[in-house]
């Protein structure tokens, strides 16, 4: 009785955190604010859903698995990961170096390789790629 | 109990796989676009993971754990792609 709430309750956490951070993506103005959602309380949710998997899997006499295990590890290392490499990309195409604060150790922001002058982004980007 | 958590589950998933296209189609920017794709990945294995405690069998868990593979491995090559011009240089 207790595992069957418990599983309800993951569950009916799980859809509301993933549909928060679905609305989230819409809702939202920008990319730099529109990263949130989807890599706080989407992964949230999914994380909530594997571990009711786990408790169920386990309530219904299947044992204890730990895939569901591996996938939340999965999801939860790659999630930042990929929220980076979006914010990079978008830093790189759509910030100009001058419109960045200095940053206090003197290397410039990710996505904005090195020191390339604001004056001339285009020649900079033309010569360091292939 | 635990049937109709997982109905409400299931929609809340499914309503936000449908905003997450409405988001694709209407993004203005590739990054956002490749953004609102990664979370379809997301939501996508939140449901096979459901329809697996629905339908009680584990196969689901090996096609959740190839689709997040997948779905990062593209969404980085993408950003990549956006950041350098080319994927592998």
């Amino acid at each position: 009785m207790i595992a069957e709430i418990v599983i309800t309750a993951l569950l009916v956490i799980a859809g509301i955190f993933g549909l928060v951070g679905s609305w989230g993506l819409v809702k939202l103005p920008e990319l730099m604010t529109r990263l949130h959602a989807p890599t706080k309380a989407t992964t949230v949710g999914v994380g909530a859903v594997l571990i009711a998997s786990m408790a169920e899997n386990w309530r219904t006499g299947g044992g204890f698995s730990f895939h569901e295990l591996l996938i939340t590890l999965f999801l939860f290392l790659t999630a930042p990961i990929t929220a980076h490499f979006i914010a990079k990309a978008h830093l790189h195409r759509k910030v100009a170096p001058a419109e960045l604060p200095a940053t206090a150790s003197g290397v410039a922001w990710a996505g904005q390789d090195g020191a390339r002058p604001a004056s001339a982004p285009e020649a900079a980007s033309a010569a360091d790629r292939p | 109990m635990i049937p109709y958590a997982l109905g409400f589950a299931i929609g809340c998933f499914a309503l936000g796989l449908a905003l997450n296209l409405w988001q694709v189609t209407r993004a203005r920017e590739v990054p956002d676009r490749v953004l609102a794709l990664d979370t379809m990945v997301i939501n996508v294995i939140a449901l096979l993971v459901l329809y697996g405690i629905a339908a009680g069998t584990g196969i689901y868990f090996e096609v959740a754990v190839l689709f997040a593979l997948t779905g990062f491995l593209s969404t980085v090559a993408y950003a990549k792609y956006l950041l350098r011009g080319d994927v592998i240089e």
